[in-house]
């Protein structure tokens, strides 16, 4: 059965890119154990509109943990205290009664807020431009069981494919490092047939892209891969790791 | 005006090929002198910005996210159907043409459900060739699963992750094209208007989410691939951002809107728990090949299990009533999703409903656990196993998963001729928006496959006859049509930030959704109907005189952004309303409680009502006006359906 609980916000509040945030502390009350976490944050919103404050904003959309939107720091960790789940998929239980909830932004240079604890991921989508594709245009293929992939690779695969582009792995990192990201879209071409003829140069020019749009550098902690909702796995930086070092010296 | 569908000549399977040969082309050259906007980045429209592009046309296109990886086909679980017949299990073309007429109770066109099923095969190659990570068996060939509505398995899967794996293949091929620089994207970008000049789409007028800039856009064409209008209900599976705007305004501007009431409800998704959620998640329809519905068979039971003196493991067999696989034993938990959908109702009204709120039944994996092991049903379904588990903290590998359905995905949509044109001239739609294939009821994993068909394969050859008799000039996005446009979207915007009213745009559209699913959602009757149609237009009425939307237009605000889409809601509402206040039959999805077989099932009246309906805009205080685009059979018989 549910209960009803009560917490202290303290959340980052900033207008815009250009002024300087901090933290504003509300209380929310009667909050149900299974209210997710964002429909918490609309009931505070609703509360704020009434009483004619701005509303908090943050970025969201599918509300199922798949299209990668959501993006809150929550008591210091990325997509909050719940293990391999984006922040949409949270729910209250998560929280003891009573206990102070403290949201901020991603914070990461290649990542500028917005407003409040909206930023701009579009560094991500310039990585994916520079190589993260097949080069096939509509229309010219092959039947699709023509080349078979062993169910090993495709799975494989498959994990890699997993990631949903959210930048948990970048705000968890000391380094705001995009390796994880990175290595993922990598290592999902990279283990099918199809992917093979552009690996070298895929993986040099999404390395070149992600260190000119001001990530930082991989210093292996791990922290990525434990806060990533999809669990993509570091293995993948080994294997981007391989990837480029092959390229380079090719 | 008179509705021509511009269905080819000639028979069935060799209508498209046909028409294909005798479409006027655009010679490579000439290509890169024409604009196309596509507004939407999921399926249907990253796969068309993408085509468009490597064809050499000059693409701009617009998605509300921050990202076109985002659109909301990315949420998409189940599977894509295609009819490569990969099982030798009997599947073909034509099967998956009759399926489809069938499963939509045939309120759809044939030729272009024989065309979605004839591409279907080229979408799987596509993909593959991609990178899509589909799922393989041992051997290294595709696999496949089964899906409602159908006896054989065509249903291609990447885990529980279908619509992401294929939205991102998408994406990399649009990500191709924008980096060759035929793509520009303008991602955090609302489309609020479109713009004719000389009866034809010339362009759009759009906001930036971030800055509240007002623009206008110029191209030779415009496409439209904007997804559903289920959030009209407040409470669905679409996403939060999902919205009418895009094709309400298309409505408003000449294009005709067809079957607005054709709605699916989806017959699995997690029960609402309380009234501060605002969002409802589907569990995959896959779940339903190794799940088995019930719900106890007496309310004295039922009303136990409610209240927690009874666990769902404790009631044994001889109490449970398994009713799809009772009622329909040929299909059994596999019924399509307007029958399991209905069923659950019909269960629940009867009282003998689960959960806390007696709106819930049960979806049960102990058999196929027992026959197939644990492991076996965790490699199929974890993911969701572990979603349910992390929504509502009860574990599906040892007590039963609780459904009950929920707004899904929304059949009708603007109407479009063969070449997805709608009425007003060099404006198409694509993918969810169109009314195209579907029916009266769309059939799991063929929302997919009709994005991408579209995208790919229909709309690029469709354009391009469009296109071969538009002249190269470009029209100046300055033109006054362009002006009075934006002059009437800020006009529009002043309005809702000067109310300073004292209601939420939530309250509102929480209003809106409850008139719309108790009166316009799983069951409809005339009185209801009608009085759904004056509560939505007192509450469209105090809306404009009492939201309260907060901040200014110049600055990136997401009250402002609702208000907008929501007051949109509101008038396509009452069109829906209309809609299925006239349309006196069941069918699919649309049920009329006036219309039924003594069994209780959907009883179609295809003397009078074997035509789509397509709606014309006559102005704000007018009725719409009924056009019927009659529907002709000649490859399949009409017959009532059965799935016993
Ligand atoms: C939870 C869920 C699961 C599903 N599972 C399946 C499945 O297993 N198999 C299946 O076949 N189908 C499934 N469906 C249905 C299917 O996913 C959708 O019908 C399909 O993906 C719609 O694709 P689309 O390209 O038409 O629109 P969408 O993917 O919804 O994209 C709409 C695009 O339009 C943009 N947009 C919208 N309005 C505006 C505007 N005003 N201005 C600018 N841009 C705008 C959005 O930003 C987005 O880019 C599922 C649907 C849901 C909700
Ligand atoms: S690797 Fe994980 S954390 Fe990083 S973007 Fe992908 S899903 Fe998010
Ligand atoms: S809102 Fe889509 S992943 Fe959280």
């Amino acid at each position: 059965m549910e209960k009803e609980r009560n917490y202290t916000l303290k959340i980052w509040r900033q207008p815009n890119a250009q002024s300087k945030g901090e933290f504003k502390t509300y209380e929310v009350k009667n909050i149900s154990t299974g209210t997710s976490f964002l429909e918490m944050l609309d009931i505070l919103n609703e509360e704020l509109t009434l009483k004619g404050e701005d509303p908090v904003y943050f970025d969201h959309d599918c509300r199922e943990g798949i299209c990668g939107m959501c993006s809150l720091f929550i008591n210091g960790r990325p997509h909050g205290p719940d293990e391999e789940v984006t922040v949409c998929q949270m729910h209250m239980r998560m929280f003891e009664d009573g206990s102070t909830i403290t949201i901020e932004p991603w914070r990461a240079r290649a990542f500028p807020v917005i407003k409040d604890l909206v930023v701009d991921r579009s560094a991500f989508d310039r990585i994916i431009q520079a190589g993260g594709f097949i080069s096939v245009n509509t229309g010219v293929t092959t039947d699709a069981n023509a080349i078979l992939i062993s169910k090993e690779n495709a799975d494989l695969a498959m994990d890699a494919a997993a990631c949903i582009g959210c930048g948990a792995c970048v705000a968890a990192c000391k380094n705001a490092s995009a390796m994880l990201f990175v290595s993922a879209k990598v290592s999902q071409l990279a283990l099918l047939p199809q992917g093979q003829s552009e690996r070298k140069r895929r993986a040099l020019a999404m390395v070149e892209q992600m260190d000119k749009e001001g990530f930082g550098a991989c210093t292996n902690t791990g922290a990525c891969s434990a806060e990533c909702p999809k669990g993509i796995d570091l293995s993948n930086i080994a294997r981007l790791n391989r990837e480029y070092f092959t390229a380079s010296v090719s | 005006m008179s509705l021509d569908a511009k269905i080819p000549e000639g028979p069935l399977a060799e209508k498209w090929t046909r028409h294909k040969f005798n479409m006027k082309l655009v010679n490579p050259a000439n290509k890169r002198k024409y604009d196309i906007i596509v507004v939407g980045t999921g399926l249907a429209g990253a796969a068309a910005a993408a085509s468009f592009a490597e064809l050499g046309y000059n693409v701009k296109n617009f998605c509300y996210q921050d990202s076109p990886r985002r659109a909301h086909s990315i949420a998409a679980q189940g599977g894509i159907n295609a009819a490569k017949n990969y099982k030798n299990d009997g599947d073909s073309v034509f099967r998956l043409f009759y399926d489809t007429i069938k499963g939509g109770d045939y309120r759809s066109r044939e030729a272009n459900v024989y065309r979605l099923a004839e591409v279907s095969n080229n979408i799987i190659d596509q993909c593959v060739a991609q990178g899509v990570p589909f799922a393989r068996e041992y051997g290294g060939l595709l696999d496949n699963r089964s899906f409602g509505g159908a006896q054989v398995s065509r249903t291609f899967y990447a885990r529980g992750q279908t619509g992401q794996q294929l939205l991102l293949g998408a994406y990399s091929a649009l990500s191709r094209q924008i980096a060759a620089g035929k793509v520009k994207l303008y991602p955090r970008t609302e489309m609020l208007d479109v713009v004719l000049i000389d009866g034809k789409a010339r362009g759009i007028i759009t906001r930036d989410l971030i800055t509240g800039k007002i623009e206008s856009h110029s191209a030779h064409a415009v496409v439209l691939a904007t997804g559903g209008y289920g959030n009209v209900f407040f409470l669905s599976t679409n996403a939060m951002g999902s919205n009418g705007s895009a094709v309400w305004r298309a409505y408003k501007k000449g294009a005709f809107f067809a079957n607005p009431s054709f709605t699916q409800i989806h017959p699995t998704c997690i029960p609402v728990h309380g009234d501060q959620q605002s969002k409802l998640t589907l569990m995959s329809e896959s779940l339903r090949n190794d799940g088995r519905v019930w719900v106890p068979k007496t309310v004295e039971t039922a009303e136990k299990l409610r209240k927690g003196e009874l666990k769902p493991v404790d009631v044994p067999e001889e109490d449970r009533d398994y009713y799809l696989e009772r009622i329909y034993p040929s299909f059994g938990n596999l019924v399509p999703r307007d029958v399991a959908s209905r069923n659950a109702k019909n269960v629940c009204d009867e009282g003998r409903g689960v959960g806390e709120t007696g709106l819930a039944v049960y979806l049960d994996f102990r058999d196929a656990i027992e026959r197939d092991g644990r492991d076996v049903i965790e490699a199929k379904y974890g993911n969701l196993f572990q979603m349910y588990e992390k929504i509502t903290a009860e574990n599906p590998y040892e007590t039963p998963m609780m459904i009950y359905p929920a707004i899904h995905y929304t059949m009708g949509g603007l109407w479009v001729d063969y070449n997805l044109q709608t009425t007003i001239p060099g404006l198409f739609a694509a993918g969810e928006c169109n009314f195209s294939d579907h029916g009266a009821n769309r059939l799991g994993a063929s929302a997919l496959m009709q994005g991408l068909a579209d995208g790919y394969f229909i709309i690029p050859y469709t354009i391009s006859n469009y296109l071969a008799g538009v002249p190269f000039e470009k029209v100046p996005a300055d033109r006054p049509e362009f002006k009075e446009a934006e002059e009437r979207v800020k006009e529009r915007i002043g309005k809702l930030l000067s109310l300073k009213g004292k209601h939420t745009v939530d309250e509102f559209h929480k209003r809106l959704g409850k008139i719309m699913w108790d009166k316009c959602g799983m069951s409809r009757n005339e009185k209801g109907l009608t009085e759904a149609k004056k509560e939505i237009q007192e509450l469209r009425e105090q809306f404009w005189k009492e939201v309260k939307v907060l901040g200014a237009n110049e600055e990136l605000n997401q009250t402002l952004e609702k208000a907008l889409r929501v007051a949109d809601f509101m008038e396509l509402g009452e069109l829906m309303v209309d809609d299925a206040l006239h349309r006196r039959e069941s069918c699919g999805g649309h049920f009329r409680e006036e219309s039924q077989t003594e069994e209780g099932e959907a009883k179609r009246d295809d003397e009078n009502f074997a035509y789509v309906a397509a709606w014309e805009y006559q102005g704000d205080d007018k009725p719409a006006k009924l056009h019927k685009e009659e529907l002709i059979f000649e490859n399949v018989k009409l017959t009532q359906r059965s799935y016993k």
